[in-house]
């Protein structure tokens, strides 16, 4: 057991460094310094990105004690795009564009997170009917994506193709100017949800075994909701929103390793996020032409696993 | 109407007409260009305005609003959940995918043509919906709206991969995004076509509200299932399909105005249906005002409006209701 998910581990990283390698390399001329600086800030965003959801969709169906639940499926990415409208309309068009991209990062993960305490907790604490929960996670996509282009709208006709470009996936244009911030706060978020691994285990007992177990349920679970938000507005910010993503790479990493420990599931997850993205992005690059259209692929078939798993899981 | 008047008495019906036709006059009178209520009699120019871009928009509206409405009542009694609507469960976005495609392979189609292509993919998409549905087992209520809202979503990044490789994501999103404000005299009156589909839903309510039973019981009571799922199917696809070509995505009237009809008036289809068609143009008419007035004298998409309106009517509607559906 141990040592077939060492196995499994090793060969998602070599392909995950063939896929980077590949990235890398493939139909590269010209100046070579320059694309490879191009490049290597692009691997990088995408290497971001891919970590940021697998981690906080592992985290958030662990949470929630559901595996086909995941922090986009629930409307958190539009909840982040939302934050931004909201930005936007609080300080205007001009005071956003004037704004230092790192300050309104900092500012709109921030609002982000509070909403999402705000909007989640409640509906956790109270343990609805799990497809009730689901649905109104669908819902509540839905309202906050038409209440953003609704305030895209009023703030200013001119300004709005501004938040038109945040409002839709795309892995081919990606927010460099953010990148830093975006790293620092996900390799803190993804640190903290590393040294929790053996807590998260716990927690995947069940609430009531794991308060027996001496955890407080509803502090650690509040911290780590607000976890999952941060590293959704990194993965946000950098691309934009992406339905199914996380819920394809960590129910693939889960069939491969078969098995939930967070110590194994983790890396397996993030790694195989890797391989999805970054192979996706040298593939589409070279092969299909269509550099953008990789977010609606992956929206497609994450689309067909999510009800392929929703119907399993009841006729189970 | 007897069955209405009987249960809602005369003057609730009365006022319930007297408020459309109130929104009907105010939604002719908002606009950029001026006109005065006197000027509509008087002035040449105002009463073109009129006769060319006011009344057909309020015309659309009311059409529009009245067609999805009932084609989301017929929808949830053929997927006997209440939940369900055409533009949240696959419908509008196969009738997306239809106008894509015969877009793409014949340039030059007429509207006429465009509406059939759209109302037969949308068909297509709906059965495929429905004999999916129908599967799901029946102690899950809010499992089918759910399936259908992420089967929308797949169908939806279906038409936007083939409009991305065809280079018309410009051309989808504005045909796509719901709102009048192209509305003019001669881009409409397809709509109409959605007035005889009301009417056939009326003529065939009582069957439908047999279905609603359930398909044995009302096989035992003599209906023909097969064949009124057929029609049932026809009106939710050609209603869809011509609202998606001439104003595009309008998503929850489907759902919200039914739900609310029939938590004040029962399940009986024929005494529902004047009401469900009339607050469904009151809906849309209301939703297009304010958003005509929202951001004077710029326009804000009725489909955008509807969006927060309609989401937040659902999460309302999610929440109040018992959970037996």
């Amino acid at each position: 057991m141990r040592d077939r998910s060492t196995i499994v581990l090793a060969a998602l990283g070599l392909t995950a460094l063939a896929c980077i390698g590949a990235f890398m390399t493939i139909g590269l001329r010209g100046n070579i310094a320059f694309a490879l600086e191009l490049r290597s800030t692009r691997l990088l965003a995408l290497v971001l990105v891919a970590i940021s959801i697998a981690v906080s969709t592992v985290v958030f169906q662990t949470v929630t004690a559901n595996r086909i639940l995941t922090p986009s499926i629930m409307g958190l990415d539009a909840l982040y795009v939302f934050s931004q409208s909201l930005l936007v309309f609080a300080v205007g068009g001009l005071g956003f564009a004037s704004l230092d991209p790192r300050l309104k990062f900092a500012g709109e993960a921030l609002v982000m997170v509070a909403l999402a305490a705000l909007l989640f907790l409640p509906l956790l604490r109270s343990r609805v009917d799990l497809i009730l929960m689901l649905l109104a996670g669908v819902t509540i996509g839905v309202l906050f994506r038409s209440l953003s282009s609704l305030l895209a709208r009023l703030i200013d006709p001119n300004d709005f193709a501004l938040l038109q470009g945040a409002s839709y996936a795309g892995f081919g244009k990606i927010h460099g100017e953010l990148l830093l911030a975006a790293g620092v706060l996900s390799s803190i978020g993804i640190a903290i949800a590393w040294r929790m691994r053996h807590v998260l285990d716990v927690l995947a007992l069940g609430r009531d075994t794991a308060t027996g177990l001496g955890l407080e349920w509803t502090r650690v679970v509040a911290g780590l909701i607000m976890l999952v938000a941060a590293l959704v507005a990194v993965s946000t910010a950098l691309v934009g929103p992406v339905a199914f993503f996380g819920l394809l790479v960590v129910a693939l990493g889960e069939r491969l390793i078969d098995t939930r420990r967070h110590a194994i599931l983790l890396p397996a997850a993030a790694l195989v996020a890797i391989i999805v993205l970054v192979g996706g992005q040298t593939i589409l690059q070279h092969g299909l032409g269509g550099v953008s259209t990789l977010g609606v692929v992956i929206e497609f078939v994450g689309g067909l696993v999510f009800l392929a798993m929703l119907l399993h899981g009841v006729r189970r | 109407m007897m069955p209405v008047e009987q249960a809602v008495g005369r003057p609730v019906g009365a006022a319930a007409l007297l408020v459309l036709a109130g929104l009907f006059v105010t939604s002719l009178f908002v606009g950029v260009g001026e006109v005065s209520l006197g000027g509509a009699f008087t002035d040449p120019d105002a009463l073109y305005l009129i006769a060319a871009s006011r009344l057909p928009r309020t015309l659309a509206a009311v059409l529009t609003g009245a067609g999805l409405a009932i084609a989301g009542l017929v929808m949830q009694t053929l997927a006997r959940n209440r939940f369900v609507e055409p533009t949240t469960a696959g419908t509008g976005q196969s009738a997306a995918l239809g106008i894509l495609l015969v877009t793409l392979l014949m340039p030059s189609a007429s509207i006429a043509l465009k509406t059939l292509v759209a109302s037969l993919t949308a068909l297509a998409g709906t059965s495929l919906f429905l004999s999916i549905a129908h599967r799901l087992p029946p102690t899950q209520p809010f499992l089918v709206p759910l399936f259908g809202l992420v089967y929308g979503g797949v169908v939806g990044a279906a038409v936007t991969f083939v409009a991305w490789h065809a280079d018309l994501l410009q051309f989808v999103e504005i045909w796509t995004s719901g709102e009048f404000s192209g509305v003019l005299r001669g881009r409409y009156e397809l709509l109409w076509v959605s007035a005889a589909m009301l009417a056939a839903t009326w003529i065939f309510a009582d069957r439908f509200t047999l279905m609603s039973l359930g398909r044995d019981v009302s096989v035992g009571l003599g209906l023909d299932y097969a064949r009124m799922m057929q029609i049932g199917l026809v009106i939710i696809s050609v209603v869809t399909a011509l609202t998606v070509v001439v104003v595009g995505l309008i998503p929850f009237v489907g759902l919200v105005v039914p739900n609310m009809v029939s938590r004040l008036m029962g399940d009986n289809m024929r005494s529902a249906i004047p009401w469900v068609a009339g607050s469904g143009a009151a809906l849309v008419l209301v939703c297009d005002i304010v958003g005509r007035l929202l951001r004077f004298p710029y326009e804000i998409p009725v489909g955008t409006v509807l969006g927060v309106v309609g989401a937040a009517a659902f999460l309302w509607l999610l929440f109040r209701r018992p959970a037996h559906a």
